[in-house]
């Protein structure tokens, strides 16, 4: 489905800069609203009219949203609001009813994105020692050996990780088969990387590293990051937005910006800043989980 | 003390064996069972041993061992690929899975009298009937893992851009491997079943089952026993070498 390919870095809307009216005011028949309708400023990933059933329930109905570029956008939301279908449809796992979703413009298929799961147990291949899981998404792309060493070489330079990527998946930790799993989707340097309740299957100890280390790898490369979480806490502390949606049918009840400079630490969470987006987002949350 | 525990535990099993021979062996000496039916353990296990050294029973067990590798081989190399196909075409599965259920459960035995017509008398009824009857349970158990491959590696390998033959290639495959080795272990059990019963029915000149009714009907009871021994030796034997291969290929399994 996603059709990975070596695509050019797509060029980057400058901050702020509207496009001239009148130069590109009726280019591919758009007006310039209808433009900025698609295409504001900054945003990655827009998601237009979205409508999602599941047999007679209602997910999203015409639902809309702009995820922004180089940032990382935590989803958080009532069980079972639709947070994972969301990133799912987006991703392109799950068919939609209607509606239109673009990155950058582009479709899906000439996107190259990077899903990290939740169970990393049932997510890599454990018939494949840990460093061909890595191997194999390159090698889907028809990289030939040479070259997808060299890439696989320099990522495992780049995450520094006392792990043995000889050893089978099974004979890993959690920690070190869920950065496994980041480093699989890592490879192929997508422009969007999902990932949806990364830590949840993790101890709170692992958690807390894991998050940091998403971190450091979002300050190296400023990929777009859409992070599905259970978890306010960690939520806050690794975003730049928290999208917080309603229950059923689900809609956007706030979209809450953090804007703490990283790298983020362990005081982060005593921050004073820190404790009112928290607080923020839980009020929100509180009145929108609430039974009506 | 470390040395001895697992000395002792690789020696637990021979209790039962020792244990089986002595009451048998009491039995034959107080004569509760008719001494011509059943003879006494040393006798039998003379006849095991002369049987196997001298070649005879060797030979047969040697045909027994090589029809039955004939007819899995054979269930093995049809069933995998057609299980891998019909798998993943679910609704193709779906339509067959009633015949495939319907002649898995027809006994091998009642096709006899069809393959001796279609085949004759010789080596490629034996073997074709005992490869129809394991192709199926095989068949069977590799579409099933093909089936219920796990949901999220799939998704995995399309997010990666996996089109339909490389999702079949790099995750189905794998992904059914523990179940096709279920059916690899249940589909050579049957074939030796059926190669034996088929070596007793099918004008046979040796092998386990020809060696069997030979005995039975000069009345030979220990080189009977003897060879009772041999088809169970044989059964056990290969069992446990599917195992360790099974081990050895799906080294994830069950972890
Ligand atoms: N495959 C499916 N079939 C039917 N209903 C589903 C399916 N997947 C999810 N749902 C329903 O859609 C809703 C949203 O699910 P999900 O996106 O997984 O929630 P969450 O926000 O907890 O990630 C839930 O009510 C769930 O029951
Ligand atoms: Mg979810």
């Amino acid at each position: 489905m996603a059709n990975i390919h070596l695509a050019e870095k797509p060029a980057t809307v400058t901050a702020g800069v509207v496009p001239e009216p009148v130069a590109e005011g009726e280019r591919n028949g758009r007006t310039l609203e209808e433009r900025l309708r698609w295409f504001p400023p900054n945003t990655h990933i827009t998601v237009r009219g979205l409508d999602k059933r599941f047999g007679a329930e209602v997910i999203y109905d015409k639902f809309d949203l702009n995820i922004p570029r180089g940032k990382i956008t935590s989803i958080f939301g009532p069980n079972g609001c639709g947070k994972s279908t969301l990133v799912n449809i987006i991703s392109g796992l799950i068919p939609y009813e209607g509606g239109q979703i673009l990155f950058d413009g582009k479709t899906l298929d000439e996107t190259r994105i990077g899903y990290v799961f939740q169970n990393y147990r049932e997510a890599l291949f454990p018939w494949m020692r840990a460093v061909d899981n890595i191997h194999y998404p390159l090698k889907l792309m028809g990289v030939p050996a040479k070259e997808r060493k060299r890439r696989v070489d320099a990522l495992i330079e780049s995450f520094d990780v006392p792990i043995d990527f000889s050893s089978y998946p099974y004979q890993l930790s959690g920690g070190q088969m869920q950065t496994i799993c980041i480093m699989r989707a890592l490879v192929v340097e997508p422009e969007v990387l999902f990932l949806d309740e990364p830590f949840s299957a993790l101890d709170y100890e692992m958690s807390l590293l894991m998050r940091d280390r998403v971190q450091r790898i979002f300050q190296e490369r400023g990929t777009t990051m859409v992070i599905v979480s259970h978890d306010l806490e960690d939520a806050v502390w690794l975003s730049d937005y928290v999208l917080l949606l309603t229950r059923k049918p689900t809609r956007i009840a706030e979209f809450v910006e953090y804007d703490a400079p990283r790298p983020r630490t362990d005081d982060t969470v005593s921050d004073a800043k820190f404790i009112r987006v928290k607080k923020r987002c839980l009020d929100i949350f509180l009145k929108e989980a609430a039974l009506r | 003390m470390k040395a001895l525990n697992a000395l002792s535990g690789y020696l637990r099993p021979v209790w039962g064996v020792l244990a089986l021979l002595a009451v048998w062996w009491v039995i034959w000496a107080a004569e509760v069972a008719n001494p011509l039916l059943l003879p006494s353990p040393q006798a039998t296990m003379l006849s095991l041993w002369n049987g196997m050294v001298s070649g005879d029973l060797w030979g047969d067990f040697l045909s027994t061992v090589k029809r039955t590798m004939a007819g899995f081989a054979l269930a093995a190399a049809v069933a995998i690929p057609l299980g891998i196909f019909l798998g993943s075409t679910e609704r193709l599965y779906r339509s067959l899975e009633f015949v495939i259920d319907f002649f898995r459960s027809t006994p091998a035995s009642a096709l006899f009298p069809l393959f001796l017509i279609l085949f004759g008398v010789g080596e490629a009824a034996k073997i074709l009937v005992a490869a129809f009857g394991a192709s199926l349970v095989i068949l069977f158990n590799v579409a099933y893992g093909v089936m219920n491959a796990r949901q999220t590696r799939l998704l995995a390998a399309q997010i990666m851009g996996a089109n339909k033959l490389q999702k079949l290639r790099d995750v189905m495959f794998w992904e059914s491997l523990p179940q096709t080795f279920v059916g690899l272990r249940n589909g050579i059990s049957l074939t030796l079943v059926i190669i034996i019963v088929a070596e007793m029915f099918i004008g046979s000149s040796d092998g386990l089952g020809h060696r069997l009714v030979q005995a039975q009907m000069l009345f030979r009871m220990p080189e009977m026993y003897a060879a009772i021994f041999a088809a169970g030796a044989l059964g056990y034997g290969l069992n446990w070498a599917s195992l360790q291969v099974e081990k050895r290929v799906v080294h994830w399994g069950g972890k």
